[in-house]
């Protein structure tokens, strides 16, 4: 009885919030691409954080459940149907036994998050289920989802947020009335990023560093977990100092030789050897992560204060949502949806 | 410690890097000075409240969670101006308290890895290469690779895999002109003035001398990584016989 995979689409991963401890073995932390969007699709189900979950790109993956579930979709929107039924996203829904998940082709963003009340069952390795394909460890057999996978959720415990979900939604309706829609990024034609000087910002030319914080740059084809190329106007250093290899972290944008700069993202190494330009706000690395190959951005800078600042909010917003979630679903126990 | 000046930049907003500003009167090496650094950051680590550290060549980053450092504030802190500003000023203090370097806080772990390698044949097919552009008998180049002693300056590039320093230079040769699709994992390899060995199969341009049949990454063990900073790493060449006989071992 699991979730079986009809089709991946054109790239699914089980991911949770991350394998973290282990990266000065050389171990990245991967996990999912957008954290938030993932974050709130478990808190959506009554999951903790860092439960395993889907992460699907794009298009073209389908699903099928084989008992009943409680799942949210959460992230890019890839216009998905419940047997055929457009089916809501960024609010927990009953996905009974028998019944198919298809999701379209990405009309905003490019990533789209799938949790399960329970969370995915998969083996826990260095302390995460997240796939680290690479090294072939962790998540389903440390590799990609194929068709006819079956994937297993964790049981839920009575009590807890998610059996009593599963019991509301199964007493009538079949999804809550209640959502976390203003979580979703809201897609511009040409997305705004925040980020802060990285150390070798004063390296750049001075021609590039106005290059670099006036110009529109695209997302490059051959970007993905590990990191967002960027194609765009052709930046340059001043001279040629060689940089000795240290650590890097998401959001970090690289500048290789070449003059493009990459944005590490989720998959990233743990230490690099390229100048390191811009820091993008953790906040805004889900921006990244759901910019499809084409599309246009532009950075503006702001203080590393301010980065903190919004790091702090985004936390209070979360801790918001889930007194929330927690408060209906007690409420939906005692005077039904 | 004696290193008079620490510089503490910000990595992002979630991550400091810790730099030693060595002077020219400086005895110790930076890779002591490094190891000294994390065995204090260890010592103190619930103190610090960092979630890990990854050290490099010249710098220790400290990774933490921007609210975890802030909801463990004392009031003294919550005058500082950042989040960051509190996480430096508590390293800042470690490393002051601490005075000079005392030996017996932890002493510094430095183990003796013996790697055994089979050169040449089908497991290092660039050894004849490498050998020539050495100008080089391969037996010559295999005596000079495994009668070295290298140091693990740090594991990066990919799980398990080690930056080693030492190696002679008469031995240099340049990577290949195009990288391979796939390197087996275990292959023993030279880039330029750089030896490793590749922990598990990734693309790869350096020319492949040899492969060891023994896991530098073990995702099963709390210590993945065969090796750490600070290892002394020696070669020792084997039979193509040996290797599989470790090989079926392991």
């Amino acid at each position: 009885m699991s979730i079986l995979i009809i089709k991946p689409g054109l790239f699914a991963t089980v991911q949770d919030s991350g394998r973290f401890g282990y990266q000065r073995h050389g171990v990245v932390v991967g996990g999912s691409a957008d954290p938030a969007a993932a974050r709130a699709a478990n808190i959506l189900v009554g999951n903790d954080e860092n439960m395993a979950l889907l992460e699907l790109t794009w298009a073209g993956a389908e699903l099928e459940a084989e008992r009943d579930y409680v799942v949210a979709i959460c992230g890019g929107n890839m216009e998905p149907l419940l047997d055929g039924e457009v089916c809501p996203m960024w609010r927990p829904f009953l996905m009974r036994a028998g019944s198919r998940l298809l999701f379209r082709k990405a009309i905003s963003g490019y990533r789209s998050y799938v949790a399960i009340a329970g969370g995915i069952d998969v083996p826990l390795v260095l302390d995460s289920r997240s796939t680290y394909a690479r090294a072939g460890i962790g998540g389903f057999q440390g590799r990609a989802l194929m068709a006819g996978d079956r994937l297993r959720a964790l049981p839920l415990d009575e009590g807890t947020r998610g059996e009593r979900l599963m019991a509301q939604l199964h007493s009538g309706g079949f999804a809550t009335t209640w959502h976390a829609g203003h979580f979703a990024a809201v897609s511009r034609d040409i997305t705004v990023v925040r980020a802060m000087e990285g150390a070798h910002f004063g390296m750049l030319k001075e021609a590039s560093r106005r290059l670099l914080l006036d110009s529109v740059f695209r997302v490059g084809v051959q970007s993905d977990r590990m990191g967002c190329r960027l194609e765009g106007e052709r930046l340059e250093l001043d001279g040629s100092q060689e940089l000795l290899s240290e650590a890097v972290t998401a959001g970090t944008v690289q500048l290789p030789s070449g003059g493009k700069p990459i944005v590490l993202l989720a998959d990233r190494q743990t230490t690099g050897g390229y100048a390191r330009i811009l820091s993008v706000a953790t906040v805004d690395i889900p921006v990244f992560a759901q910019l499809m190959p084409g599309a246009k951005l532009r950075f503006v800078l702001i203080s590393h204060r301010e980065a903190e600042e919004l790091l702090l909010e985004s936390e209070r917003d979360f801790n918001l949502l889930k007194a929330a979630v927690g408060l209906k679903i007690r409420e939906g126990v005692q005077v039904g949806l | 410690m004696n290193i008079k000046q620490w510089s503490m930049e910000p990595l992002g907003d979630s991550a400091l890097l810790i730099t030693p500003r060595m002077d020219s009167g400086e005895h110790a090496s930076m890779h002591t000075v490094i190891s000294r650094l994390i065995a204090r950051l260890e010592a103190c680590r619930e103190w610090l409240g960092y979630s890990e550290y990854v050290p490099a060549y010249a710098s220790v980053a400290l990774h933490y969670e921007p609210w975890r450092i802030f909801r463990s504030r004392t009031r003294e802190e919550g005058a500082h101006a950042s989040i960051f500003e509190t996480v430096a000023a508590r390293v800042r203090r470690v490393l002051k308290d601490s005075g000079p370097y005392n030996e017996n806080l932890q002493p510094e772990r430095r183990e003796c890895v013996e790697i055994p390698v089979c050169y040449g044949g089908q497991h290092g097919p660039d050894l004849e290469e490498a050998a020539s552009h050495a100008g080089i008998a391969p037996e010559k180049l295999v005596a000079i690779h495994s009668s070295a002693s290298y140091l693990v300056h740090m594991i990066g590039f990919a799980p398990g895999f080690p930056y080693l320093g030492g190696m002679p230079q008469e031995i240099a040769v340049p990577r290949r002109a195009t990288p391979r699709q796939l390197v087996p994992a275990g292959s023993v390899g030279i880039g330029g003035s750089q030896t490793g060995v590749y922990p598990v199969a990734t693309p790869g341009g350096w020319q492949l001398i040899g492969k060891t049949p023994i896991k530098l990454f073990r995702p099963d063990m709390s210590r993945p990584s065969l090796l750490q900073a600070g290892d002394i790493v020696r070669f020792k060449p084997i039979s193509e016989k040996e290797f599989y006989e470790i090989d079926t071992q392991m």
